[in-house]
Order: C-alpha cells, then structure tokens, then sequence
C-alpha cells in the first residue's frame, strides 16, 4: 500500500539513538552516584538520593519546565552549551537525549546501587586488607559481582529512555524530522486521526521493548556475567 | 608484635581490651557476642575504635588521641574471614594473584605457584571457589592472606563448622605456618580443645573485657574467677570454709558440704575464711559408698547418669558432676567423692 511505502523510519531511529546515546551517559553517571551512595557516607547524601528520585515522582511536565528553565538559550548553561557547539540546545535531538537521561537515570541510580549493596561485604573487606584500592575492588570485584542486575537495570533504562514522551515534547518539542521521537510521532498520529500509523508505531516500540528484555533476561542467566575479566597469571 | 589497647562502645557492653601478642598463636577465647571478633576487626581496621592504640611492630595502626587510622590497605594485617570470602568469580589461582598483582610477573607466578602446592591445592588451582571443597577454600584463604607477607595473621573462628578431620587438617595447617613463616597468629575461637591445639598464649574474653590470660594450662589449672571457670566448663565449684593452714607442710583442711578435704597450703588466705573451691570434673573420683565413709570424702547422692562420646558422666544433688570410665550400677544411689588435692584450687578473693 501506498502508506508503507512512504513510511516514515526517522522516529524510529532517533529515538533507538536517543536512547543507546543516554542509556550509555546514564550508565557512566549512574554507575558513579550508585557507587557513592552505596559506599560513602557524606553530608547531603540524603538530599542527594531524594534528588535523584525526584524525577520519578515529578510529572514530566514539571521536570521538563525546570529544564527548561535551566538549559534554555537565554540561561548560562544554555549560552554556555551553544558557545561550545555553535548551537542552542533546547528543542534539538540533543535536548531529547537530555530528556531521556531524567527519565531513566532514577530506577538506574536505585538498581545499581541497590545491586552494590547487596555483594558481601566480606568480599571487599578480604580485598582490602590484601591492600587493593578502592577503585580496584569496584572494577575487579564489586562491579563483576553486581554485573548481572546492572546488566538488566541497564537494558530496563533503555527501554525507559525509549518511551519518554512528557520531558521530550517539554524541551525537545514536536519538530517532525528532527526531534520528534518515536513516542512523539504515536501522540502526533493520533492527534491527526492517524490511526494506522499510530497502531504500527505501537506494535514497533512494544516488539523493542519485549525483545529487549527477553533477550536480557536470557544473558543474565548466563554463567559468563558471573565471570569477571581475568586477573594476573 | 602487636599491642592493642582500644575502647569502643557497643550496643550491650563496653569493649575494653589491652593485650600483647608476639610470635606464635594467641588465641581469643570466649562465647558468642564477647567482642573476640569486633577486636579482630579493631586491628585490621574494619571498624575504627573509639580511644585506644594499636601498634604492630613498630607501626601505629591506629591512635584515637593522634587521630590516626590506617585504612586497612596500609595495615598489613592477613585476615581470614570466616566464610573465607574468596572472591566467587574467580579462580583459586586468580584469587592469589589478586593479592599480590603488584609485584612482577614471573615472581608473582613463582610465589603462587609456591603457595598453590604447599597449601595442597595443584588440582584444583584452576577451579572456582564454589567448585572446590571447604577445606581447599579455607586452605586458599590463608594462601591468600599469606602471600601479602603479613605481619600478623588474624583468623576468625577458623574451625567453625568444619568436620574433625578438617579440623585437624587447619591445625597441621596454622602450626605449618607457626613454624615456617613465623608469622603472628591471632586467631579467635569458643572451642576450648582448639586452644590447647594451638595457642601459646589464650585471652578469656567476657563482655568485652579479658578477664584471664595465660597458657591453656595455667588457665585451667587456675581459673581466676567465677566467669572464667563457667565458661571453661570443665570444673566443679563449692563453697569452703579454710579450717586449718599450715605452711611448712605446704597443706590445709577445708570443710567442703560439711565434710573436711585435704588441700594444699593457699597463701595469702586466713583461717575461718568463706572461699569458692574449684576442682576439674577429672579430678574428682566418686566410689559407691558402702558401709563406712573413708576419711577426706564426702557423701553425695545420685542425681542423672549421663552418657558422653568416651565416658560415664555422673550428676551428684547439689549441682556437682564427676567424670568416670568405670561401668556405673544405676541402683546405686549413694556415692563417695574424693578430691585430688593437688587440683583443688581456691578462687581469688
């Protein structure tokens, strides 16, 4: 029929770049905040983990208008963010990748660190007094034992990244072409009585999101991710 | 060598303890929940004390009014845990070289490899640790520690839920390494056996404090108060009056349960004195008591006949047992007791 012919992969794509782009940024911070509040103790570490669920229970619209607030072009980090790349970056694709981090960092940061806590303490205490640093005992110890819940704490952050729709519109907009993401594209399709475009577009983020996590499911049963790198010898 | 004299406040008591260690095993005897295992963190700075010093060798691990802390990277204490924590996602070879990944390659292969076949584990170096036995875990684990080069090695309740032929292997094990690495060993325990197998030097430990220290022997020819002697468990108490001293002829009278017993001259003690008399439940005889009682016993009635692995454990009324390998008539009610007097031991005041 004429409408597959003509059919439309761009939301698609962004949104699968959108969302391995922040999956990976959120992975990196994540892993580090889930890190300090699992082993630290700090003054604010309270604050800090409220923060970090604020996203969670904020509508989106709220979060969005924040970040609006605080990334547009006439704020600092927004001037500060266009003198580096020679672009504003509120309503770009940049901005949606922005949106997806405060959509899935939350349940990243509250997995990992709660996969952290849960290694036996034991293990990094015989690591520590055989004198490896801190930095050792997370890559070669805690993070391999933690390996398999991160592992899908990640993949769940991806599939999170890849249904944001209440940040995205908020400061990556509606732009057809250029920042209108797979769940976007659904809202618009409808709005414009689009009903065919709107169920295949469904069908294709359900299928993402079932695949992905089966897939996932499968790979933290393998006896690889209970093996970390080896050392030495 | 190590000295430790550290305070720190736990939930039900004070833990307030001061004691040397040098070279050979000295072992931290006491019940569950005495504070042996908080101490044993204290030194290898898992847990930081409140007040107090801590120096191995000529090190300052830890000094509360200088404000110094060594984290336990900087301890050079070996620990090994009770569940042994080798790390599962590796192999017992890999769990070696992880101590010591500093040092170069080849040397570090030549010591693991060292370890790999004095700690008996050739077979299964490759292996990981849940594929292994308890006892090659628990032998890779003072590997482990070992090849740090410690300069103490702190064991926690080593011999806990191993079978008796294990036990005697991590025996054979800790006086190997007593005799060919003369690495201090400070090792925690509630087993009594364990301490005469090993220990050098024993610390009774009773809600956080340590309440007796010595040899094996002396401890329990001399327990030095009521505590200890509970919870050695091997002894009888009662109560006795001194009714005569003599020191030239290194001898006394006691009345024990209305009878006078022999004992030897205790210095330092009055005639007319109220004291607490011990003696160990191998000391003591009981005979069936018929017709006359003989002098220096005492009657005593038949409460419990109580099987144990090699003898016949007697319960007399009045809370006493005595320990025999004779067989025992159950009909016979009535007993006579005699004390060896050689280890009929008066409390200190």
């Amino acid at each position: 029929m004429n409408a597959s012919m003509s059919f439309d992969w761009f939301p698609l794509w962004l949104s699968l770049r959108v969302a391995a782009l922040s999956t990976l940024i959120s992975l990196v911070i994540g892993l580090w905040l889930a890190y300090l509040l699992a082993n630290r103790r700090f003054r604010g570490k309270d604050f800090l983990d409220a923060s970090i669920t604020l996203p969670l229970v904020l509508p989106p619209t709220v979060l969005g208008y924040y970040l609006l607030i605080l990334l547009g072009r006439e704020t600092w980090l927004g001037q500060l963010y266009e003198a580096v790349f020679d672009q504003p970056l509120v309503f770009t694709w940049q901005a949606a990748i922005i949106a997806a981090i405060f959509h899935s960092l939350p349940l990243l940061v509250k997995w990992s660190r709660a996969a952290l806590e849960s290694v036996d303490r034991s293990y990094e205490m015989a690591a520590r007094s055989l004198g490896a640093s801190e930095w050792r005992i997370f890559w070669k110890i805690s993070l391999p034992l933690s390996s398999r819940s991160i592992i899908a704490a990640t993949a769940l952050c991806f599939v999170r990244a890849l249904g944001d729709f209440g940040v995205t519109i908020m400061i990556a907009g509606n732009i057809p072409g250029r920042t209108q993401t797979l769940s976007v594209a659904i809202y618009d399709a409808v709005e414009a009585g689009n009903g065919e475009l709107a169920r295949t577009l469904t069908v294709i983020i359900s299928l993402i999101a079932i695949i992905t996590l089966t897939l996932v499911n499968r790979m933290s049963r393998h006896p690889l991710f209970i093996t970390s790198g080896k050392s030495g010898s | 060598m190590i000295k430790a004299r550290l305070k720190k406040q736990l939930n039900h008591f004070l833990l307030d303890v001061d004691f040397e260690a040098s070279a050979g095993v000295t072992v931290l005897f006491g019940s569950s929940g005495a504070g042996k295992s908080m101490t044993l963190d204290c030194i290898a700075g898992f847990q930081q004390p409140d007040s107090g010093r801590i120096l191995l060798n000529d090190v300052l691990l830890f000094d509360g009014e200088a404000k110094v802390h060594l984290p336990p990277q900087k301890r050079n204490c070996g620990y090994v845990f009770q569940n042994y924590a080798l790390f599962p996602h590796m192999t017992l070879r890999e769990n070696l070289a992880f101590a010591i990944e500093k040092i170069p390659h080849l040397e570090r292969h030549r010591h693991i490899n060292e370890m790999i076949s004095r700690f008996k584990l050739n077979e299964v170096a490759d292996r990981r640790p849940d594929q292994v036995s308890g006892g090659q875990q628990q032998r890779c684990s003072i590997a482990r520690a070992l090849l740090t080069s410690p300069k103490i090695l702190l064991l926690d309740e080593p011999a806990r839920g191993l079978d008796n032929p294990l036990k005697e292997d991590l025996y054979s094990i800790i006086r190997q390494i007593r005799a060919e690495f003369g690495t201090p060993i400070l090792l925690v325990t509630h087993d009594l056996n364990e301490c005469f197998e090993l220990a050098q030097e024993m610390l009774v430990m009773r809600e956080g404090r340590i309440i007796q220290s010595g040899t094996p022997a002396e401890i329990v020819h001399r327990p030095s108060t009521q505590n200890v002697v509970e919870l050695l468990g091997l002894h009888n108490t009662f109560r006795a009056e001194i009714l005569q001293l003599d020191p030239q002829r290194n001898s006394s009278v006691l009345r024990i349960r209305d009878h006078e017993v022999q004992g030897y001259y205790y210095a330092g003690r009055l005639k007319g004195d109220q004291v607490t008399a011990c003696i160990r439940q191998s000391a003591m005889t009981a005979t069936p008591l018929l017709g006359r009682l003989p002098p220096n016993q005492f009657p005593a009635r038949l409460a419990r006949i109580k099987q144990t692995p090699q003898n016949v454990l007697l319960e007399f009324e009045g809370g006493f047992s005595v320990e025999t390998s004779q067989h025992v008539d159950a009909n016979q009610l009535e007993w006579s007791i005699e004390l060896n007097p050689e280890a009929l031991h008066v409390l200190p005041k």
